[in-house]
């Protein structure tokens, strides 16, 4: 059986998980939830850290824990990047990176010198990791945890316990992790920011429960259970820049359904972007907008309308082309223009933010 | 300025010393490691069995010690049934003694070390393919080192000063059970002060230098990465 499951329970005296979730053999799938609700304790009970969690974890096949028997961790092929590096104190820099490749029984797939160069720690290899800052370390140790070959990577908030300068020194080099690795990854976070920039696949996590889990894209356009990352709804979609348009210094993004004009920046054309549209950017309308000063105007059919946490406000999704969108209106708009499920509208999309 | 004597019971000092650091290293590395790692309801009562000696008085160790040496004591009859004659009044029986007398000063400072060496460094080496007994010594082990060196100078520099027990399980025998703290007892009860005045002197400069050694060993012990 191809891909992860993972069915997890702790009982402890003040604290329980009962989590339970599916997840793609590949790509980035993000633990996301608020500090304390169990997503640290469930990625460790997938690593085997956590002697007295009872259930069933498999990874594309194979079976780490069932009902009989539980691997120790030393035996699961997993490499793990603990919240603050954690490296041997005693051991260099190469020393830690060659500590875990040297016990590694796998077929090697991960060239060490690609690794070092992918995430930029050659000049470091004969430091110790006391001279090494917070970011350089926890490059070191996403390296030392990638140098076993594993078959999955588990991140416990690699970032969380580094500035922003620090966190976005890191970021792209995850980026082109998972683009230049086919390896499936389970990141623990509490940033909307990190999942939206990073994650294929979400798990929310709450009081130690799954309340959801699916493709990132699907998963955030949800109205009956809107989750939202930090305080904003929003639908996340996959885009590729079209063209460019220098004179307005616009670019187009094409989705499937529809395109966006969006400030230029430094992209090129053929990029694949990730856009981020937040529900309170998104209004609708029953006619054609015509002169209005916003650019993104797209046609839509309205599937779903739920009464927002917010008194006298509406979660609206929509769909457009193939794609889901989702609106935040007020009760009044939508008793004023009478919308129904199943109405075609139009949305204007006042910005789109790129991740 | 020494007598062979006297030289003749440094010399027995330092190779009873050595002997029992040795043997502290290879046992109280479990020990400590054990009450580290454990969560048994024995973890208290092993602990204080381990620091007992620290609190007795060495008189009243050596006479257990003693009894159960003796030849109807269960060590006793141990040895003596694989062939060894007798241990009290012997250098093999002094060790032993010496053993349990400078245990705590071996286990203790070891046991601080692997604390502080804490869970996370065993978790880590877990998810680099280390077997549990191939995380203890090729992480913990290395990261206790200055702990490993304050407890052997601790222990070294406890077996040195011992006596009580010295006189209780091993008498007062040249060249076997005379180390020098028995030694320089014996030149005061034999008015010779002069004698006692170098030995002593040696002993008092040697403690010294090993408690600045530890002194000078600490500031590197600071570490966590």
């Amino acid at each position: 059986m191809s891909g992860i499951q993972v069915k997890l329970q702790i009982n402890w005296p003040n604290f329980s998980l009962d989590a339970a979730f599916e997840a793609p053999g590949q790509g980035i799938t993000a633990l996301f939830g608020s500090s304390g609700c169990g997503k640290t304790s469930l990625l460790r009970s997938i690593a085997g850290l956590e002697p007295s969690a009872r259930g069933h974890v498999s990874i594309n096949g194979e079976v780490w824990q069932d009902d009989q028997h539980s691997i120790p961790t030393h035996q699961r092929e997993l490499g793990y990047v603990f919240q603050e590096a954690s490296l041997f104190p005693h051991l260099s820099v190469l020393g830690n990176l060659q500590f875990g490749r040297k016990r590694s029984h796998a077929k090697a797939q991960i060239d060490l010198d690609a690794l070092i160069d992918l995430l930029g720690i050659a000049p470091l290899l004969q430091r110790k990791p006391e001279s090494l800052s917070g970011g350089e370390r926890q490059r070191v140790g996403i390296a030392r945890a990638l140098a076993v070959n594993p078959h999955l990577l588990l991140m416990d908030e690699p970032l969380a316990a580094l500035d922003l300068a620090r966190k976005q020194e890191i970021l792209p080099y995850l980026e082109r992790l998972h683009r230049e690795l086919k390896l499936p990854v389970l990141y623990v976070t509490h940033s909307p920011d990190e999942v939206v920039r990073l994650a294929h696949h979400i798990v929310v996590v709450d009081a130690g429960r799954v309340v959801a889990s699916g493709s990132l894209v699907d998963t955030l356009s949800r109205v009956d259970l809107p989750i939202r990352l930090g305080d904003d709804l929003g639908a996340v979609l996959q885009a590729k820049v079209a063209d460019i348009d220098s004179q307005w210094k616009l670019a187009r993004l094409d989705f499937t359904g529809g395109i966006f004009w969006t400030r230029a920046q430094q992209l090129v054309v053929g990029d694949a972007v990730r856009v981020r549209v937040l529900a309170r950017d998104v209004s609708i309308a029953r006619e054609k907008p015509t002169a209005s000063t916003i650019q993104n105007v797209l046609s839509a059919r309205i599937t779903d309308m739920v009464n927002d946490e917010q008194d006298g406000f509406i979660v609206v999704r929509v769909i457009v082309g193939e794609s889901a969108l989702i609106a935040r209106v007020t009760q009044r708009s939508v008793a004023e223009l009478k919308l129904e499920l199943d109405q075609s509208v139009w949305i204007q999309v006042k910005s789109v933010a790129l991740t | 300025m020494l007598t062979a004597e006297a030289l003749q019971a440094l010399w027995l000092t330092l190779q009873l010393s050595t002997v029992v650091t040795l043997i502290l290293l290879v046992i109280g590395t479990p020990i400590a490691w054990w009450l580290v790692q454990t969560r048994s309801w024995l973890k208290r009562p092993i602990g204080a069995l381990v620091a007992l000696p620290l609190v007795l008085p060495p008189s009243v160790l050596g006479f257990y010690l003693l009894l159960a040496m003796g030849p109807q004591g269960p060590v006793g009859q141990f040895t003596r049934a694989i062939g060894i004659e007798q241990l009290p009044f012997t250098f093999w029986g002094l060790v032993i003694a010496s053993v349990f007398y400078s245990l705590p000063f071996m286990v203790q400072p070891l046991q601080t070390a692997f604390e502080a060496v804490g869970k996370r460094p065993m978790e880590v080496a877990a998810t680099l393919r280390a077997s549990p007994l191939d995380a203890f010594f090729s992480v913990a082990l290395p990261m206790a080192v200055p702990g490993f060196v304050t407890a052997s100078i601790m222990t070294f520099a406890h077996t040195v000063g011992e006596f009580g027990v010295v006189l209780m399980i091993g008498g007062n025998i040249a060249g076997q059970t005379r180390v020098a703290s028995v030694q320089i007892y014996d030149y005061v009860e034999a008015m010779e002060y002069s004698q006692a005045h170098s030995l002593s002197a040696i002993l008092l400069l040697f403690s010294f230098l090993v408690l600045l050694a530890l002194q000078m060993w600490r500031p590197q012990t600071k570490r966590e990465v």
